[in-house]
């Protein structure tokens, strides 16, 4: 799992009214090196939850020191691009858990594969 | 005729036309003729055919009486006739004299009534080819042969007999090797009976076997007696209880044997005597065949090459009586289950117990989740092999969307859309884990995820695709259920691209890839050649039923439940009903995909490669069914729709926002 998939992810337990962003708690994280593509990544940048994105840096020990809130004209500033691209696209979450913030709820992620599955009446 | 002459007409005369004009009547909306009341030379004579019991010869007898006789249709099975005289006079002079004409024939009378008609439609009933893997033999046993077995198989009571004779209501009939028995259609495979098959049929066997109609001896034989007048009703030899080729040898009068696709489609083959009739493949396992009880058959003129299909040239049919025909019919034992490809008429591959079409929510998550999920980790592995090219119109829709889109793929399968538009964000989901592990080993965003509650933030997306996803789904309320949630990821003006696999197989007669690729499929899982005919997919409903009422299965049950069943349907034939339960042949590293479940369920085996095989349930939807339900969620319009081979698509715009209360499941 990506960050960028992070940024997207929800939690979707019944009755929850702030499950966002799920806390992620890895045991196993890889980076990827990715073909760095700045257009696409700026592009993607208003896609984002920004904040969610260095919380989720963060927690994976990632954070590039990236700025807490976005910086104007990003679109030119390759360096700070690189380091987006690298935290969106290429750190990537194998083995740990997805955790709902307010339920406590916790998803698996196993061999990269997030399971968001709820059981009956959740 | 002119109102001064009726003025002047007799009783007898004004009783005539009365029932002339009934019979036009009845030409017309029972056979759909019309009949006109100006002179022409072509005329339909009610009550001079072939299914009235009139031999063509006596009726062109009569008609000659009118003036030259240009062409006469006889249609097999119908009360009527088709002349066409050589003169517009010649056709008025046959109307004048001959109506209300008695004619003898057979052991009974019949009046003849004539109208003009416009022209005479010659292709009107005209057949289609042998059901496939049927052949009839002629001249298999020479004259002193066929003797010789009927002497064998005497059908006189003997008090010290080894084999089992009974009179049935319908026929006699004798059993060897091993009683086949009438009350559920099967055989006792472990009480062979002493004796085995009658030496006289060695040498015709071996023939058999020597030309290749069978690879193994057959050791059941069961000798059918039957009277003129006499029938046996349309059945398929119960799959369980025979191996694959059938053999059945005519002796004593020609017969005509009515085979029966599931579909409508209707075949009547002449079995002469002396004749070997072969049924292998689709022609044993999935047509009906039965002898329609009448003394008299509708049979071609001609003696030479008296075999065959019966046929399209009308002009050249009549009766043939009926006198005493024996058949022996040989069969091979099966001592494994059934693993034919056509799952809907095979009692071997019937469920223990059929699914009803689910009402309540919990009926409908145990009936997804059996049939549909369970399936689908199941399969993964063999599915995704076979989900490789992209549709073109999906992802010409990919393509479509401006670099920088968010997408999501819900119900995204072994990923084959995640990697197309690779100027697009995309991330996927799947309710199957393998399928979501092989959309990740290829390099794919993806998580496991219910497409009824998608735990992606509402209004984060660009663009959604639901791509053979929401057809799983088994009530109505679920299948919009999945809609409205797509529309919830998708921010105002985000497009959705839905494709659902639709009833109508064949569209703007273009028949659909599904129904095309039946050739190549069945031929490569069966290693038999079968040849796809032209036909029409008309009247589903009343064929579905007509089916199920032809058919006869062993257990019982199957098609007399007042609740709506779900039925299995045979790959790659027209869908007979909406809710129904598509048949999965595992193949290739099935070792690798057999896990915990598999073993644990009762899952069918294929026996000769030990194949399972699962059953996904389907909703097929029908033309504006998709659209309707779309429609019926709020904040969404819609841009297209259309029809892709076989799949009902609809592509839809978010409008506008919806409270959130409504938009979670």
């Amino acid at each position: 799992m990506k960050l960028l998939t992070h940024n997207m992810l929800t939690s979707h337990v019944k009755g929850v009214v702030k499950g966002y962003p799920l806390i992620i708690k890895a045991t196993e994280v890889k980076v990827n090196e990715l073909e760095f593509n700045a257009q696409f990544v700026s592009r993607m940048i208003p896609k984002l939850e920004w904040s969610a994105l260095i919380q989720a840096a963060e927690w994976l020990g990632q954070s590039q020191d990236l700025p807490s809130t976005l910086i104007p004209n990003y679109e030119n500033d390759e360096d700070f691009l690189r380091k987006v691209h690298r935290v969106l696209l290429e750190v990537e979450v194998i083995e740990g858990c997805l955790q709902c913030p307010e339920s406590g709820r916790e998803f698996p992620i196993s061999k990269g594969v997030p399971n968001m599955l709820l059981d009956e009446g959740e | 005729m002119d109102s001064s002459r009726s003025v002047r007409r007799t009783k007898e005369e004004k009783k005539l036309l009365r029932r002339q004009i009934k019979a036009s009547h009845i030409l017309l909306k029972h056979e759909g003729i019309s009949t006109v009341s100006h002179p022409t030379k072509h005329l339909v004579v009610s009550n001079g055919g072939l299914g009235n019991g009139v031999s063509r010869e006596s009726l062109l007898e009569v008609l000659k009486e009118g003036g030259p006789v240009e062409t006469l249709l006889t249609p097999p099975a119908k009360p009527y006739a088709f002349v066409t005289y050589s003169s517009v006079e010649a056709g008025q002079n046959a109307y004048t004299f001959l109506n209300g004409r008695a004619l003898q024939c057979q052991e009974q009378s019949v009046t003849l009534y004539f109208s003009y008609v416009e022209k005479v439609d010659g292709d009107k009933s005209v057949s289609c080819a042998l059901p496939p893997g049927l052949s009839v033999l002629e001249d298999f046993v020479s004259p002193e042969e066929e003797l010789q077995l009927l002497q064998a198989v005497d059908l006189t009571p003997h008090t010290d007999d080894v084999t089992v004779q009974k009179a049935l209501k319908h026929r006699s009939v004798k059993h060897y090797g091993y009683e086949f028995r009438y009350d559920n259609n099967n055989v006792d495979k472990d009480k062979p009976l002493p004796g085995g098959l009658p030496a006289e049929c060695d040498a015709l066997l071996q023939r058999c076997l020597a030309d290749g109609h069978i690879s193994v001896l057959p050791d059941q034989l069961t000798v059918n007696q039957y009277q003129s007048g006499q029938g046996i009703p349309p059945h398929v030899d119960t799959h369980s209880a025979f191996e694959d080729t059938i053999l059945s040898l005519s002796l004593g009068t020609k017969t005509v044997m009515d085979f029966k696709h599931p579909d409508g489609r209707s075949v009547a083959v002449v079995l002469p005597e002396r004749s070997l009739l072969v049924m292998k493949g689709e022609s044993r396992y999935l047509w009906t065949h039965g002898i329609t009880p009448r003394k008299y058959d509708v049979v071609p003129v001609l003696e030479a090459g008296g075999s065959g299909v019966m046929t399209s040239d009308l002009s050249n049919l009549t009766l043939s009586r009926r006198g005493t025909r024996i058949s022996l019919t040989f069969r091979k034992i099966r001592h494994t289950p059934c693993n034919c490809a056509y799952p809907s008429v095979c009692d071997s591959q019937q469920l223990p117990s059929l699914p009803t079409v689910p009402v309540a929510e919990d009926d409908a998550c145990r009936l997804e989740s059996q049939y549909v999920h369970q399936v689908y980790e199941e399969i993964s592995s063999h599915f995704s092999s076979t989900r490789h090219s992209p549709w073109p119109q999906v992802r010409d829709f990919l393509l479509s969307l401006p670099p920088g889109s968010v997408l999501a793929d819900i119900g995204c399968g072994n990923g084959k859309y995640l990697g197309i538009n690779p100027e697009v964000m995309s991330v996927g989901c799947d309710r199957s884990v393998n399928l979501v592990q092989i959309s990740i080993e290829r390099g794919h965003e993806a998580f496991v995820s219910d497409a009824l509650s998608v735990p992606l933030r509402s209004g984060s997306c660009d663009a959604c695709i639901s791509i053979a996803v929401i057809h799983h789904f088994s009530t109505q309320e679920r299948r919009q259920a999945a809609v409205r949630e797509l529309i919830r990821l998708l921010k105002v003006g985000g497009r959705a691209l839905i494709y659902v696999w639709a009833m109508e197989q064949e569209y703007n007669n273009q028949k659909s890839k599904y129904l095309k690729e039946r050739t190549t499929e069945t031929s490569m899982e069966n290693g038999k050649e079968l040849k796809t005919e032209e036909y029409k997919s008309n009247q589903q409903e009343e064929h579905d039923g007509k089916m199920r009422s032809d058919m006869k299965f062993a257990k019982g049950g199957f098609g007399n439940a007042t609740q709506a069943r779900i039925h299995v349907h045979t790959n790659r034939t027209t869908f007979l009903s909406q809710d129904l339960l598509v048949p999965w042949h595992l193949k290739g590293n099935a070792d690798k995909n057999k896990g915990a479940t598999s073993s644990s369920t009762d899952v069918p085996v294929d026996n000769t490669s030990q194949r399972p095989v699962f059953h996904r349930y389907y909703h097929v939807f029908q033309q504006g069914e998709l659209e309707k339900l779309c429609l019926g969620v709020a904040g969404v319009k819609a841009l297209r729709s259309y029809h892709d081979q076989g799949n009902w698509c609809v592509e839809l715009e978010k409008t506008h926002y919806t409270s959130s209360k409504d938009d979670i499941a």
